[in-house]
């Protein structure tokens, strides 16, 4: 039953904080704490759920990619390039001043050791996750060799670093390991 | 709206009183859940079901809208989608076994509020249109209650789709193209799931609608209140806020402690194994029943296994269910009697606990196997249900001498005469 607060309750006992004021502050931050604790699953839901993240990693067989070709292949949805470098094009990489690229990194930093032919990178331009030119037959491979993005005029070089235009940073390499002299897993 | 004696909105700050000539939208809120809505100071806890009610309603609609970010309403791959919910969507099986949940919390709010606008007389003028809305709302919850049930695709919820639709095959002639129309197919298949998603999915925003009304029309005459007696002055009202704000705040949290206790430790209590079995066209579980907030009507419903005159067994069942509740509509216009409050109507009081204890024998038997002595006592209570609304209550209105009533509000609680100030 509703009770109406009369003047001898709200009289405060001690320095102005009645016991109505505490629980009132008491409860309301109780409820308070409780719908954050509810909010965050409610939107964690929308996180990558078990099944995607159970995609994370591939592995490709990578013995029938010749010197000088490359393949695409799909990881996490996304296009990855594996490529076998020639020799021109290892060369050509390791020419490079490093401390002049936007994003400065050597080859070697970008392969494995003892594999350095073997160029693996997301196929996801970092400007704004076109998919660049390059890894298939007969596509234009840019100024410097490598890939070109033909949604903003990215240019990538042969260790898909960034050369010329919007791009940021190279194209991202995945983490991969060799199983084997012809299995690579990536992720 | 509301008495003369409420509290005006008065905006302190300057960007209130620009939003108050602008969207008067805080004045809204002060006027309807605030400080500005007087409500009569005697409510008991029976008048704190309707604001719980409304908290489970926006509990499904926000765990529901998550879920259908997750599901996937096609009769291949429903199944799987569910268990996808419960084994990879990250707290998945938490907002599931919310969802599922919570449709009983919501009915068990329901059930309460209305046996409270029952017990109290809140239906009788000038309250039938507020008790109508509430008529609806409830038919509203159990359509979008049954067509949610479909949606995991597991035995329970096509057998249930088939027998519901079924429902309607018993309308002479028309009713075997009207069940194909409702299915888009002779069997529950990929069309029906895809229109119960559907409108499970608008069902819910359309309850928002019939609620909003529902309180409009509350708001008007302003709340009953256990005594029945119509506010006479200021001293028999409180501000809605802090008074009954404080007040429904602390069973809400009461109920989400229940709520919270189901949905983690017992969280499959009160839903059916057969759930977890993908749908079999071909084969029907042994033990079929609804979900229990359904099994008294389902009671009603097999209570008719006997043709009467021309009419066959199965169109009576049916007529039977769905005038069980249609003659809710009636209700305002079935009791008569002047007395709101069950509490001043001694033989009134009685017969409401037999009501009471006739719909649990009723939501037992439906629950129960189709068998006796199941049958037999369902016939029974059925027929004692519609006795109560339609010969009891109308009798009671003439032949009841009520007990006196106090003469305020202010006065049944504190025991003195109201004495107007002025």
């Amino acid at each position: 039953m509703a009770t109406v607060e009369t003047a001898e309750t709200a009289v405060a006992e001690d320095g102005g904080v009645r016991r109505r004021d505490f629980i009132n502050i008491a409860a309301v931050s109780f409820a308070g704490a409780g719908a954050v604790a509810t909010v965050f699953p409610l939107v964690n839901q929308m996180n990558p759920s078990a099944d995607v993240l159970a995609l994370a990693s591939i592995e490709v067989d990578i013995s029938a990619i010749e010197t000088g070709q490359s393949i695409k292949t799909s990881w996490r949805k996304q296009p990855i390039f594996i490529r076998n470098l020639t020799a021109e094009e290892i060369a050509e990489a390791n020419a490079v001043n490093v401390s002049e690229l936007r994003d400065p990194q050597t080859l070697a930093e970008r392969t494995t050791a003892g594999k350095e032919n073997w160029l693996i990178t997301l196929g996801v331009c970092t400007h704004l996750g076109c998919v660049p030119l390059g890894a298939a037959q007969g596509e234009i491979k840019g100024e410097f060799g490598g890939y070109f993005c033909p949604c903003h005029g990215s240019h990538y070089d042969t260790a898909a670093r960034i050369r010329k235009g919007p791009a940021p940073t190279n194209l991202e390499v995945p983490l991969h390991e060799f199983l084997s002299d012809t299995v690579v897993k990536i992720g | 709206m509301s008495f003369p004696w409420a509290k005006q909105y008065t905006p302190t700050t300057e960007f209130g009183q620009w939003m108050d000539k602008q969207l008067p939208l805080p004045r809204f809120v002060y006027n309807s859940v605030g400080a500005g809505y007087p409500a009569p100071r005697n409510l008991n806890y029976m008048w704190n079901f309707g604001s719980m009610a409304g908290l489970f309603l926006v509990v499904q609609i926000v765990t529901g809208i998550i879920l259908a970010m997750h599901y996937a309403a096609n009769a291949t791959i429903a199944f799987d989608s569910v268990e996808h919910i419960m084994r990879d969507v990250n707290s998945g099986w938490m907002i599931r076994y919310a969802h599922a949940n919570g449709a009983s919390f919501f009915f068990i709010a329901i059930y309460l509020h209305i046996g409270r606008g029952l017990f109290y007389g809140s239906y009788k003028a000038p309250r039938e249109m507020l008790w109508l809305l509430g008529v609806v709302i409830y038919l509203l919850a159990m359509a979008t209650a049954f067509m949610g049930y479909v949606l995991p695709w597991g035995q329970m919820s096509f057998w249930g789709a088939k027998v519901i639709t079924g429902l309607f095959e018993a309308i002479p002639f028309i009713g075997k193209p009207i069940q194909e129309l409702l299915l888009g197919g002779f069997a529950p298949d990929n069309a029906a799931l895809n229109r119960f998603f559907s409108l499970h999915y608008l069902l819910p925003f359309v309850i928002v609608g019939v609620v909003i009304m529902h309180i409009w029309a509350l708001h008007i005459p302003g709340s009953n209140n256990p005594t029945g007696v119509d506010v006479k002055g200021p001293q028999d009202t409180v501000p809605f806020h802090p008074y009954y704000t404080a007040k429904d705040g602390w069973t809400i949290g009461l109920a989400l402690i229940f709520f919270t206790i189901l949905m983690f430790f017992l969280p499959n209590a009160l839903g059916h194994a057969d759930n977890y079995i993908p749908a079999n066209p071909l084969s029907t579980p042994a033990h079929i029943v609804p979900e229990w907030y359904f099994w008294p009507w389902y009671a009603i419903l097999r209570a008719f296994t006997f043709d009467f005159l021309f009419i066959p067994a199965k169109l009576l069942g049916v007529l039977a269910m769905f005038s069980a509740i249609l003659v809710w509509f009636f209700l305002p216009w079935l009791d008569k009697s002047p007395v709101r409050s069950g509490s001043f109507r001694p033989k009134f009081k009685i017969f409401f606990v037999i009501l009471v204890i006739d719909v649990l024998i009723l939501g037992y038997c439906g629950g129960a196997p189709a068998e006796e002595p199941f049958v037999m006592i369902s016939q029974l209570a059925a027929a004692y249900y519609f006795a109560h609304f339609l010969i009891i209550l109308p009798l009671l209105s003439r032949l009841e001498k009520p007990e006196p009533l106090p003469t305020s509000i202010t006065e049944s609680v504190t025991g003195k005469p109201l004495t107007t100030a002025s």
